[in-house]
């Protein structure tokens, strides 16, 4: 089992995001991660859907998607040339105890306060699923209140892009 | 010119060329009646008795001619009877656009009375499908369904419109049909590496599937295995693809497979298949499938390769224009050897004759494929009578055989022959069995109203003999509810209906019916009482392999 990262990009059009997702469902893969958001192009979407899975999923999915009308390409984001970021959105007990060590751990991980009430500390942090996780785990005797996170977004590096010719 | 969406709707079914549509009105599409009423003399409407059977009809339709088949429902329930028949299209890669009605948009998701959201049902049993919202998207959105359900690999497409959109008008023109979405070419490696490994095969054997019957290009297989001097097997969606008469034709492979068929497969050391996906039930238990033999994978649908067998190679392309590449690049190829065991294989299965006192499902075809003419479709539903027709019965022409394959859909039939006689113009004979009848046989209105040369053989043996027969052999025998305690009289029955009923205990009397019914021309309906012990044979047990075929049975007993 290996990580695989989709870029798709898709019709800009109603119901096209469960068309997606219902054949990841109906074909027994099952997705970690789905981010999706307009493109450059007001016509196209872009997905990202990160699972874990075999070179036969892999394969399958490629085919599955492509055949579908409202997807427009289908690209597997290759971790060495891929530019891979998650978004993470969460709420730190605020204890005059341990206050000092979550704001540590701000400041090492680049991390942001966004909210600070004598409760809670909301910070927000990005990075790669793994700065994620090991945040998440610094934090975690502190007081984990609450977490949100987008799920990942990908970009190949250099000077090439999907939908464009 | 200005016209309104249900005026749409008609003008652009007819500039696809569609003339003749099955349906059932209904309050969310009554619109689009009212035009379909004022252009009847360019559309023809069959109304079935069930929204059901006006999707199978225009499978039926579709799989008889190869054009897309239109139904048309209404919203809500109307559309939920759809649902059966669309599947069974998909699987079996039908060509067909289906056009329901919706409650007006601004009703759309507040559970409105007999709004359901079909485009959400039918997400995962449609190519693609549509909910129009603007009239001005309605007439393109047409045209693309119509160019999406023929394009590759075919199916079924879903256009959802709601009331609204039916009687909102804008500006029309006509334009030109579009042609199908081009489909992949092999490429001149693909052909390459391809020679190199026929050429290489001492023993290799062609599987068709359905695409050879989509793609028109059984001749190429023919052509094929003359060049190469292999034999022929099939899926039963491949069966009419090559005449049965073809001596390289060993049949249908699989779980009720040929012995001939099946056999060689397992003995090849090269399967060649063209436009057919390995179904479990054409393959049996897949490792042992392959065990002897490399795949060589020829689809348009790149999807299916690699999806249930993994290949030594695929060539995603049309199937005709990769055999025509193929055959004029491979040199010509003799294997007398594989040759003689083949014939061998086909003199051992000669040899299961079955004989029996009373009329068995044998003597039934046989009588039936004596009196109909080869180009006349024959339609069956789901079950035994459905393996012993796919077996038996010696199809000539491509499309005359119309069954529904991936879906298993009993009930299909009736509605799937109309189709098909609206189609062709010409007799249908639908095999059906006593259960499968009893789905659908409300379609027998249907084919009185339009007096559809429709002949019924029920082989009735009062049992659901497929799963009967499963509970013999596999769970001892329990017949847990496949003993169908009715008392229908067919007969009477037929004739309630207006259809001719008759019964036949022997060969001389179904002759007879049949002679009687072909003068008629009308819907008929013919019993044939048969011994609810008979098997389907042979047989590959579920999950199992050719190594565990069951040839004979004896008193319900392996």
């Amino acid at each position: 089992m290996k990580r695989y990262v989709f870029g798709i990009l898709v019709a800009n059009k109603f119901g096209v995001l469960t068309r997606v997702s219902s054949m990841f469902t109906r074909r027994g893969f099952n997705i970690d991660t789905l981010t999706v958001g307009e493109t450059q192009s007001p016509e196209l979407s872009r997905i990202t859907v990160c699972m874990m899975g075999d070179e036969y999923s892999k394969t399958q999915i490629i085919k599955q998607l492509d055949k579908m009308h409202d997807v427009k390409q289908v690209q597997v984001m290759e971790r060495d040339e891929t530019v891979f970021r998650e978004l993470l959105l969460i709420k730190v007990k605020n204890d005059s105890d341990t206050r000092q060590d979550v704001l540590s751990a701000v400041d090492v991980f680049r991390a942001k306060i966004v909210d600070y009430t004598p409760e809670a500390l909301c910070i927000e942090i990005t990075g790669e699923t793994s700065k994620i996780n090991a945040f998440i785990e610094l934090v975690k005797p502190y007081g984990i209140m609450e977490i949100c996170r987008t799920g990942l977004v990908a970009l190949e590096r250099g000077g090439s892009c999907m939908g464009c010719e | 010119m200005k016209l309104t969406g249900a005026q749409i709707i008609i003008e652009t079914l007819v500039e696809q060329g569609c003339d003749r549509v099955f349906g059932y009105p209904g309050g969310q599409i009554i619109n689009t009646y009212d035009e379909l009423y004022k252009s009847r003399d360019r559309i023809r409407h069959i109304i079935t008795a069930h929204e059901q059977g006006a999707a199978h009809a225009a499978d039926g339709f579709a799989r008889a001619t190869g054009k897309t088949g239109v139904v048309i429902a209404t919203s809500g329930p109307g559309a939920t009877n759809l649902v059966t028949g669309i599947a069974t299209a998909y699987l079996d890669s039908v060509p067909m656009v289906a056009i329901t009605g919706n409650v007006p948009c601004n009703l759309l998701g507040r559970d409105s009375f007999q709004e359901v959201d079909i485009c959400g049902v039918t997400l995962p049993i449609t190519k693609h499908n549509y909910i129009v919202k603007d009239v001005r998207e309605l007439a393109d959105t047409i045209r693309e369904a119509f160019r999406l359900a023929k394009s590759g690999r075919p199916g079924p497409v879903l256009v959802d419109v709601p009331k609204d959109v039916q009687i909102a008008s804008c500006e029309f023109e006509n334009a030109v049909v579009a042609p199908a979405f081009e489909s992949p070419k092999a490429s001149g490696d693909d052909i390459a590496e391809a020679v190199k490994m026929i050429e290489q095969s001492q023993k290799p054997y062609i599987y068709c599937g359905g695409g050879v019957i989509s793609g028109s290009a059984g001749k190429e297989v023919m052509d094929f295995a003359d060049l190469i001097d292999s034999p022929i097997g099939c899926s039963m969606m491949g069966i009419s693809a090559v005449p049965y008469s073809n001596e390289r034709f060993l049949g249908m492979q699989g779980m009720h497979g040929h012995y001939a068929s099946s056999m060689a497969q397992s003995e090849a050391d090269l399967v060649i298949a063209v436009g057919a996906r390995f179904s479990d039930r054409a393959t049996g238990k897949m490792s042992v499938y392959v065990r002897n033999c490399k795949v060589l994978h020829i689809d348009v649908d790149d999807a299916e390769i690699d999806k249930n067998v993994t290949s030594q190679l695929g060539i995603n392309g049309d199937v005709k224009e990769t055999l025509r590449k193929l055959i004029a690049s491979v040199s010509k190829q003799e294997r007398p050897e594989w040759s003689k065991r083949i014939k061998e294989l086909k003199q051992k299965e000669a040899s299961f004759v079955y004989k029996s006192d009373i009329m068995t499902p044998y003597d039934v075809i046989e009588t039936v494929n004596g009196k109909i003419p080869s180009d006349c479709a024959i339609a069956t539903d789901v079950g035994q009578h459905q393996m012993w027709v796919a077996q038996h019965y010696r199809f000539e022409k491509p499309r005359t055989f119309i069954s529904s394959g991936g879906l298993g859909t009993m009930g299909f039939g009736l509605g799937a022959a109309i189709g098909a006689s609206v189609a062709t113009g010409k007799t249908v004979v639908l095999f059906t069995g006593d259960g499968s009848f009893g789905m659908n046989l409300n379609e027998l209105a249907t084919a009185v109203s339009i007096n559809a040369p429709v002949i019924v053989i029920i082989m009735n043996n009062g049992v659901l003999g497929m799963v009967r027969q499963w509970q013999t052999l596999f769970f001892e025998k329990r017949h847990s509810n496949t003993t169908l305690n009715r008392k229908t009289d067919f007969v009477a029955l037929a004739e309630a209906f207006g259809a001719s009923g008759f019964r036949a205990e022997n060969t001389e009397e179904l002759s007879a019916a049949i002679d009687e019914a072909m003068e008629k021309g009308g819907p008929a309906v013919i019993d044939c009482k048969i011994d609810p012990n008979e098997f389907v044979l042979p047989m590959l047990p579920p999950g199992g392999s050719i190594d565990d075929i069951i040839t004979e049975i004896h008193g319900g007993e392996i």
